[in-house]
């Protein structure tokens, strides 16, 4: 019981970073239709911005928890403004141009993005794996331990921090989406872009701010994971994006919640995976999972199902 | 019944498109005037929607001009504008002969979909509307009140929270005409607002219209196919057959325009004078309707 408490834990640290990157994913499927395989390397680039920003401010374990605070809120905030550059460019540059044209062309200048971005971060910061001192510790035990000797249950300070960051972000976003004047532009250029412009919305703005948003969630995703495993390299965000791409497809792509629970269900089945069967096969369980969806649920668990237009 | 004041909303200048070989209009020129009424009629593809797609920058003419005047005196050629940019600062406004709403946003949100420009004005981008600012809160009431206000018009008010897929078929077509009327346009370009509608539905339709150029100031442009609606509430009637104007005036003068009958109903000239029968008996009615 015990055991499985903890591993509930994690599955959901994992999966709050999986979700925040597959909103990413899922608006900007939802938009315009494609899939952007740049954004995980979007992330990535998130990551590195804060691992930098971190080092420069010369943050450790031993200043004082106001002070990590702070410094910590300015990371996630340049993290954010370079990782939306670089949504922006890489949108403004190769999906801009090749909109209107077939499918497969922004799909596969995607691909290009991704390795681009992977071989400029490898060139300019090293192909070496970056690590960095935990910044928090300490944590909370919940159960167990003590004389009845049972396995301890705990969960970390930076869990909790990053499961609440999650839910916060997941609900400001939510609203902005249900709520505001530019989450209605978006909504509406979803189901028609041509009329929405006819109705003086500007459509190109609104895509750019899309993928601007995605980035943003991406790099506090990015924060999350260098805090979590202390360890970064240019290639984390091919894997994270792969999965986080699995999440939205599972939750149902251009569903917003279905994003978020896709993320905590891949970061589960991946963690309860390891845990009790073997830690090789915790990507096979993952993508097993995507394909079994697949089939009986081809629209995703909270997808809309496809209605032919005629 | 009319009560323009004679200065030009839009004018149409030596506007031809061409469709590969097919000539689909050719050197179509008119007029539509502020606080008026006008129809562009015409048998099935004589051009009319290509028109309507000209000047709402679906399409960008093959040759001519398109100029919208504002009382202002200032001048937009639409045929150069980015098409958002026609309903923002041109304020000309459209809508479809297959409705195209937001099916899958209640009703208030595709009206307030069409105030999407001030409301991003107030907003600062949507960063002042995630803070709540006061302007962005002011402009989002006022928005709602332009919305209330048309839904109350086209009686859409106990609609509010539904979804737009879900009306009716008449419904979306008066909240297709709200929606549009939300953007605050000049222009209203109504691609065959009375299709599909019954005769009650259509007669709160031309209710509606008048009331718009009435009470709003806005000039309408129509196609239409349903004679009840273009004879009883146009002021100026433009017929298009084959991509060319064959005839422009007052519905009086339309109806007795020769070439247009020939063209509605495909006779010989020697003909003529039979058709007019029948388009005087099915037509008297109408426009006594209309002017009442």
């Amino acid at each position: 019981m015990e055991y499985f408490v903890q591993q509930l834990i994690n599955g959901i640290t994992l999966g709050s970073i999986y979700g925040l990157i597959a909103i990413g994913y899922t608006m900007v499927y939802g938009i315009i239709g494609m899939i952007n395989f740049a954004h995980g390397d979007i992330f990535m680039v998130g990551s590195f911005v804060a691992l930098i920003v971190i080092t420069a401010l010369g943050l450790t374990a031993s200043s004082g928890i106001g002070i990590i605070f702070a410094s910590l809120i300015l990371v996630l905030l340049c993290a954010m403004v370079v990782s939306s550059a670089f949504g922006w460019t890489v949108e403004r540059l190769a999906y801009r141009p090749l909109r209107g044209s077939f499918r497969l062309a922004p799909l596969i200048t995607a691909i290009g993005i991704s390795i681009v971005l992977q071989n400029y971060i490898q060139i300019a910061q090293g192909a070496r794996v970056k690590p960095l001192q935990p910044i928090f510790s300490g944590g909370y035990t919940l159960m167990g331990g003590g004389e009845s000797g049972a396995f301890l249950v705990q969960i970390s300070n930076i869990q909790i921090m990053i499961i609440s960051v999650t839910f916060v972000l997941m609900a400001i976003f939510s609203l902005i989406i249900a709520k505001t004047s530019l989450g209605r532009a978006q909504r509406s250029c979803e189901q028609d872009r041509k009329m929405a412009s006819l109705l003086g919305i500007n459509v190109d703005r609104t895509i750019s701010l899309t993928f601007v948003m995605g980035a943003m969630l991406a790099a506090v995703a990015g924060l999350m994971f260098l805090l979590y495993y202390g360890v970064i390299d240019f290639y984390i965000g091919f894997v994270a994006g792969v999965k986080a791409f699995t999440a939205a497809v599972l939750g149902g792509i251009g569903s917003l919640p279905g994003a978020m629970l896709g993320g905590l269900l891949i970061g589960l089945i991946e963690t309860f995976w390891s845990a009790y069967f073997s830690v090789e096969y915790k990507d096979v369980a993952a993508f097993s999972m995507l394909v079994i969806v697949l089939i009986f649920l081809p629209q995703g668990l909270l997808g809309k199902p496809e209605v032919e237009k005629v | 019944m009319t009560n323009s004041n004679d200065t030009v909303l839009l004018s149409i200048e030596h506007l031809s498109m061409r469709f590969g070989g097919l000539l689909a209009v050719n050197d179509l020129s008119f007029d539509v005037k502020h606080g008026d009424i006008t129809a562009l009629i015409g048998p099935n593809g004589a051009g009319k929607t290509t028109v309507f797609n000209c000047i709402t920058g679906f399409y960008k003419p093959t040759v001519g001009r398109v100029t919208a005047h504002h009382e202002d005196g200032s001048k937009h050629l639409l045929e150069r504008m980015d098409d958002f940019k026609i309903p923002q600062v041109a304020k000309v406004v459209r809508t479809f002969q297959n409705i195209r709403l937001f099916g899958g946003m209640t009703v208030l949100e595709n009206l307030m979909v069409g105030q999407h420009h001030p409301l991003m004005e107030a907003s600062k981008f949507s960063i002042g509307g995630i803070f709540g600012i006061k302007g962005y809160r002011d402009a989002e009431k006022e928005a709602m009140e332009i919305a209330e206000y048309w839904m109350e018009k086209t009686g859409l008010t106990e609609r509010a929270d539904d979804a737009a897929a879900d009306l009716p078929y008449g419904e979306q077509r008066m909240l297709e005409i709200a929606r549009a009327m939300c953007t605050g346009p000049k222009l209203l370009c109504l691609d065959e607002p009375a299709a599909g509608l019954n005769p009650r539905e259509s007669d709160v339709l031309n209710k509606l219209l008048l009331f718009i150029r009435k009470e709003r100031d806005t000039g309408i442009l129509l196609i239409e196919h349903d004679m009840n609606v273009v004879m009883g509430i146009s002021d100026h009637i433009v017929v298009l057959d084959y991509g060319e104007k064959i005839a422009d005036g007052t519905p009086e003068e339309i109806r007795n325009d020769q070439k247009v009958i020939a063209a509605y109903l495909g006779v010989e000239d020697d003909e003529v004078d039979e058709a007019e029968e029948i388009i005087e008996a099915t037509s008297a009615g109408s426009a006594d309707k209309g002017a009442s």
